[in-house]
């Protein structure tokens, strides 16, 4: 995060003092999306004082005694007290533009985002929350895809949420998610790719396999903006690029032509 | 000057070298508490010394099951066929763009049934494999898997598919074609399947690109095959910084079948001819074959509605966690 008085770590531009948080951490100048805290992005989607944190009871075990430098309690512990969260997934139910929705956010600097069993039970919590109170469920994501050290089972995670979001597909209540950068691997792979509607943030990258693993795979030379959101939606991969300053406008558009009154009730 | 044979020697030594160190343990144990104290050093070294033996055997252990779900020999979709299924029509292409090599599929008689099969097929022969991408799906292959899974579905057919595969093809292509979509589109797809529907995990069970074709009512797995979220190479590569750690990664991910089983991520494991599959395909398919046969009538015997809220419930229950308060 910048500091006051610093430049844009991408366009050098001088930024004032507070110019980047009026602007959703958005550089005035060169447009860059800076990463986002989720209680920010919560805060920064969510109408004033609708916010309530569900599912925080769930903390991650240890079910492969995972170790390799460290082991993985040891691993939890250290992002706990560095991001003051309990988990990747930060789960709310709130309201946006007046619509009550559940609304799942991961947090890159929660061990890269990785989805282990709290986010996949977080995401699933929410979706049947979200069908119970016949609300729709919006998810921002934000990973390096699986947690590894929770082995087989955090691949099943992947399964998991897709599952969960049949549930909302049956209710036919909308299912939105928001990529935001970088979204690869596990996650992109599974309920990220499944929304009734995708939205990207300007200069995310997305991609299932890193390109660290493609170029040494198959010593192809990757185009500059690979993977990009702007790359994702001119071959089809998702609905739009939005910029996190009209976010919240568009997914309140969303949410109401989508919402309940269309032509079949 | 050359020492021939060193590593060979010292591999030896260290698996003939644990029963004397237990047996030195316990003389030193035996000692009167006095006399043991003098000793204290040399019992807490043989302990560290067999700790490290029995973490060497362990990882030796998990590797050499990565090489033999890795064998070359080993059978895979196409020779499960040739053992089990005489009339198989293979249907090829997705419908959208091609004909992905590196996913197989079809109809077939399978004893008394009709079947769809679907499986990985990474090829024997170096020219085979890299028309088939070493098993490595792209897009198309997925979505050639789901278009298969319908076809059953209309035809209320069961469908049996075979995993093996290091993951998802890694390529610019198959990024910009959908890669992660259409995975996420094939799993949907299997957990909606109103079939009945076996997965065997046959040989290597690669991450996303191996879940994409796993999603079913009954997971096997053959007993020397693995199931892992990520390669032991690129686990390795990301924590020690060595892709050769790749043995200790493989332990420590526990990704063999009977540590899968203990996690109840999946349901049966298939014992394996002794060596391994690639010694015997016609018994190993046999075996294969009839777990799968006797699955598929245990769901044949569920109301279709009911199998499928068991399949979901299934995977909406999978996961470790703990409740703070």
């Amino acid at each position: 995060m910048v500091e006051e008085g610093e430049r844009c770590k991408k366009c050098s531009s001088p930024l004032g003092e507070g110019e980047l948080e009026r602007s959703m951490n958005v550089c005035p100048h060169c447009g860059y999306h800076y990463p986002l805290r989720a209680p920010v992005r919560v805060a920064q989607l969510a109408d004033e004082g609708t916010v309530q944190i569900v599912a925080e009871e769930l903390r991650p075990g240890d079910p492969l005694e995972f170790f390799d430098l460290k082991s993985y309690t040891e691993r939890v512990s250290e992002a706990q007290l560095a991001t003051r969260l309990t988990e990747a997934m930060l789960a709310a139910l709130c309201e946006i533009g007046s619509h009550p929705v559940a609304l799942g956010v991961l947090d890159f600097h929660f061990m890269g985002g990785s989805m282990g069993s709290v986010v996949g039970e977080r995401f699933c919590r929410l979706a049947k929350t979200a069908v119970e109170r016949e609300m729709p469920l919006v998810v921002v994501a934000a990973s390096g895809g699986a947690r590894m050290q929770e082995g087989l089972l955090s691949l099943m995670q992947m399964a998991k949420t897709v599952v969960a979001v049949q549930m909302l597909n049956e209710a036919r209540l909308p299912y939105i998610t928001i990529l935001t950068h970088p979204t690869t691997g596990g996650v992109f792979a599974s309920f990220s790719t499944v929304a009734d509607v995708i939205i990207a943030e300007p200069g995310a990258v997305m991609s299932f396999a890193g390109a660290r693993v493609i170029e040494q795979t198959t010593r192809e030379k990757l185009p500059p903006g690979f993977g990009s959101s702007e790359s994702q939606l001119a071959h089809g991969q998702v609905d739009l690029v939005v910029d996190r300053r009209q976010l919240k406008g568009v997914l309140t558009r969303l949410l109401t032509l989508l919402g309940k009154g269309g032509s079949s009730g | 000057m050359a020492e021939p044979d060193k590593p060979s020697s010292a591999k030896k030594q260290s698996s003939d070298e644990a029963p004397s160190l237990l047996q030195r343990l316990q003389e030193l144990r035996n000692l009167p508490a006095m006399q043991r104290a003098t000793y204290s050093e040399e019992i807490k070294k043989i302990q560290d010394r067999l700790e490290a033996l029995k973490a060497r055997d362990g990882s030796k252990a998990a590797w050499n099951t990565v090489q033999i779900a890795r064998h070359q020999e080993r059978p895979q979709t196409l020779d499960y066929v040739a053992q089990s299924i005489p009339d198989f029509l293979e249907l090829r292409g997705d419908r959208l763009r091609g004909d992905d090599k590196a996913v197989v599929g079809g109809l077939g008689t399978l004893g008394s049934r009709r079947i769809v099969l679907i499986g990985h097929q990474k090829g024997h022969s170096l020219q085979e494999r890299q028309e088939r991408s070493f098993g490595m799906a792209r897009p198309e292959g997925y979505r050639k898997a789901v278009r298969l899974a319908r076809l059953a579905e209309k035809f209320g057919l069961p469908v049996v598919t075979l995993v093996d595969t290091g993951g998802a093809y890694p390529g610019k292509d198959a990024e910009e074609g959908g890669q992660a979509g259409a995975i996420a589109k094939s799993i949907e797809a299997f957990a909606n399947l109103a079939v009945p529907t076996v997965t065997v995990v046959i040989g290597e069970g690669g991450s996303g690109g191996a879940l994409a074709l796993a999603v079913a009512d009954r997971v096997l797995m053959l007993e020397n095959s693995v199931y892992s979220v990520i390669s032991p190479e690129g686990c390795a590569a990301l924590v020690w910084r060595d892709a050769a750690e790749a043995p200790r990664a493989a332990e420590a991910l526990r990704l063999n079948a009977r540590d899968l089983l203990e996690l109840g991520l999946i349901d049966q494991v298939i014992p394996e001819p002794t060596g391994g599959a690639h010694l015997d395909h016609r018994v190993t398919a046999k075996r294969v074959m009839r777990e799968v046969q006797l699955a598929l009538g245990e769901l044949e015997r569920l109301d279709p509605a009911e199998r499928l809220r068991l399949r979901r419930a299934k995977y909406l229950r999978m996961g470790s966690f703990q409740v703070s308060e």
